[in-house]
């Protein structure tokens, strides 16, 4: 995608408003399909020919599941990009890293709304300890928190983003093993598994969930573009002020009278 | 090979450019006496020299390697006086001496040895070597450093402000060192502003200001246009 | 002769060297302590302090506090933790010392496990410590002490390794040190959950397998010192 126009403010661009316009469209549909044209989760039982099942709720599924795969995806460029960092490291990498965390910390903060609204009416409470997945959601909400609050620390902008990445490689990797301890103790405290295993997924339910990851998809791609740019703007604003401090700072040597800023008093000769 | 070189080096110290394209070439027994104003970058210079700050363009070399990837092993043979005295508070004097001794890579006995002549020739007295570095006054301390670095034997030597905080007998004790650092065989690199004491050692003078070299009394050098 | 004499540099791998820097350098983070009594006199009494306010601030009956005691100690040990890694990122802060580690040609390898030795020497002495004032404050029974010492070294090691690496990132110059817990204690979440199941059956508190939680203890300290060890060095240099 080319990058934004040059000549308004900002960071539109031909291809970011069109991608816009697709995203929001899209989510438009999205919720067409989920909340109305759906059917809600209602099923009989064999022997009562009572109805059970999730209702309503379950319309959270299309949002909840393609932002929590995408907030993953979003939070693996980060650390992927964290290792360019500390590898590579030009200024690309940095600029890819916290942008990638910022939109997958918004992300996981939506994930962790929707999954505490998906499971209110099963759990009655807003929030449900024993769930494995909402409980690795947000320690992984909780690191990232940390790496934008270590990213807005000011200090040397290269040790900066080394720190940071260190930051999001370590989060990274923590994952597994928090979603491993997380999960053996949810098994301990013999909750209920996974609301998603029961459901049958397919016909119209499958393909709004597929709508769904497109949808989100093309959200997430355009608050990235965005963000990205912001931050590549912010990064040549800051080479160029160095560059001007370099050129000034030079200018200022050879323009200042130099006799008088070092008090000389011996007789050497002016080379003419 | 000259000890140091340095060709339109650029250090930055955040998105301040310190140093804004240093040219300096010093050889293996000079002694170089650095001045200028405040915030002309002569600290910066001297730490960059050591290995401490990675150059952001330009060329540098000490002592053969590139600062651009080989700071660890240039540091090994240079000596850096910075501001800081580098010891740990808590422990004595002669812990601290047996800790920098053995970290420079000294055998146990070796370190023992060079230790004690250390704080000997620095004149630091022998009832302050089990005293914990914090009673000691900052003359005192500054002394403890100066022997800390002795024990390294460096082919290099960067002083900042190496009379700093000093009275008479030490700063005689400082240049005694220089004098006997270039009698061995070593470079030595002053940043000063006692300009009498230094230049009673009959240093070459290079000046320093605003992050550049402007005056170098080794001859070559020619004022930059507009000044 | 002179002092001032020239010496060439040292080789640049040797292994019986390098275990001799990180003694030199876990020795020395221990004497400061030895000598300072920061974590003797402040830290430990923290901890202590800590468990009593959980007992004030909890029903105090016993079997609560039974229920409770694997995991409030815990807690009590990573809030202590926080301090000690504190502490032993500071002493690298003050008087330059870190530069002159830097011009040393110590091995940042060496620095790093000689620093993270030193807290894994001091934490081991604060669990001690915590286990007796539960045994004396929470009236609990040690079942399993094998059990409970591997579970508390394992623990242990991955804190001082996690909080060795985090402390150097959480200082210096324009970092306040209010960004240590934040991102420390998440990254350490999956040692609380372990250790405290560990204790549990430890403790005789809950029916769990306590050797199982102990083994995912083992994993995370390996990945803790690893990926420590690795980042620690990036940090430290430029």
């Amino acid at each position: 995608m080319a990058g934004p126009d040059k000549r308004r403010d900002g960071t539109g661009s031909r291809g970011s408003r069109l991608l816009g316009v697709g995203a929001l469209v899209s989510v438009a549909a999205l919720i067409v399909l989920a909340f109305v044209a759906t059917d809600a989760d209602v099923r009989t039982h064999p022997t009562t020919g009572e109805e059970f099942g999730q209702f309503d709720a379950v319309r959270m599924l299309y949002l909840h599941v393609p932002l929590a795969v995408l907030m993953y995806v979003a939070f693996v460029v980060c650390a992927v990009a964290s290792a360019g960092v500390l590898l590579r490291r030009t200024a690309w990498w940095d600029v890819t890293a916290y942008a990638a965390a910022e939109v997958g910390t918004v992300l996981c903060g939506l994930v962790l709304v929707t999954g505490s609204i998906w499971g209110r009416p099963v759990w009655n409470t807003w929030w449900e300890w024993g769930d494995v997945r909402l409980m690795t959601t947000l320690v992984l909400f909780l690191l990232f928190v940390g790496y934008l609050a270590l990213r807005r620390t000011t200090t040397d902008p290269r040790l900066q983003a080394r720190r940071a990445a260190v930051v999001a490689l370590v989060a990274v990797l923590d994952i597994p093993l928090i979603n491993r301890s997380v999960a053996w103790w949810e098994n301990r405290t013999l909750h209920q598994q996974s609301t998603l295993a029961e459901l049958k997924i397919e016909d119209l339910t499958l393909f709004t969930l597929m709508f769904g990851f497109l949808a989100f998809g093309l959200v997430a791609w355009w608050l990235l573009v965005h963000r990205f740019r912001v931050g590549w703007l912010e990064q040549a604003a800051t080479d160029h002020d160095v560059a001007i401090a370099l050129a000034e700072r030079r200018f200022e040597t050879s323009a200042t009278d130099l006799d008088a800023a070092i008090g000389r008093r011996d007789n050497r000769e002016d080379p003419v | 090979m000259p000890v140091v070189e340095l060709r339109g080096t650029v250090a930055l110290l955040g998105n301040f450019p310190a140093l804004a394209g240093v040219d300096l070439t010093i050889r293996a027994g000079e002694t170089v006496l650095v001045r200028g104003p405040n915030g002309a970058g002569k600290t910066t210079l001297l730490r960059l020299c050591a290995g401490l700050i990675r150059p952001e363009s330009g060329s540098a070399t000490v002592l053969g390697h590139d600062l651009t990837v080989e700071r660890r092993t240039a540091r090994r043979q240079v000596a850096l006086l910075g501001h800081a005295n580098g010891l740990y508070d808590d422990l004595t004097v002669a812990q601290n001496m047996r800790f920098w001794a053995r970290a420079a890579g000294l055998s146990s006995g070796e370190a023992s040895q060079r230790t004690a002549s250390a704080l000997d020739y620095l004149g630091v007295a022998g009832r302050l070597h089990d005293q914990p570095v914090h009673t000691l006054s900052a003359g005192q301390r500054r002394r403890v450093s100066l022997a800390a670095l002795v024990v390294r034997r460096p082919e290099l030597w960067l002083l900042d402000e190496p009379h700093a905080g000093l009275d008479q007998a030490g700063r005689d004790v400082v240049d005694a060192l220089v004098s006997d650092a270039v009698a061995a065989g070593g470079t030595v690199v002053v940043s000063s502003h006692e300009m009498e004491r230094v230049a009673a050692l009959s240093p070459r003078v290079v000046t320093v200001s605003g992050g550049m070299v402007v005056d170098d009394t080794a001859g070559e050098y020619e004022r930059p246009a507009g000044g | 002769m002179t002092p001032l004499a020239s010496m060439s540099g040292r080789p640049v791998v040797d292994v019986r060297r390098f275990l001799v820097d990180v003694r030199l350098v876990a020795g020395r983070d221990l004497w400061i302590e030895a000598r300072s009594r920061v974590v003797v006199a402040q830290v430990v009494p923290f901890a202590l302090l800590v468990l009593i306010l959980f007992g004030f601030a909890l029903d105090a009956d016993q079997r609560t506090l039974d229920t409770f005691a694997p995991g409030l100690f815990w807690v009590a040990v990573l809030f202590s933790a926080l301090l000690a890694v504190h502490r032993s990122a500071r002493l690298e802060q003050s008087d330059g010392t870190l530069d002159a580690l830097r011009m040393s040609g110590l091995a940042p390898l060496a620095l790093f496990l000689g620093k993270a030795t030193a807290v894994f020497v001091q934490l081991l002495a604060l669990e001690a410590v915590l286990v007796g004032g539960l045994l004396v404050f929470y009236g609990v029974e040690v079942e399993d002490p094998v059990l409970l010492i591997v579970a508390g070294v394992l623990a242990g090691a991955t804190v001082a390794s996690a909080g060795t690496l985090y402390g150097a990132l959480a200082s210096g110059l324009g970092v306040r040190e209010t960004l240590l817990p934040i991102l420390l204690l998440p990254v350490l979440a999956p040692v609380l959950i372990s250790a405290t199941r560990a204790f549990d059956d430890a403790l005789g508190v809950a029916a769990v397998d306590g050797w199982a939680w102990t083994g995912l203890l083992a994993a995370t300290a390996l990945v803790a010192t690893v990926v420590g060890a690795l980042a620690h060095g990036v940090l430290i240099e430029d």
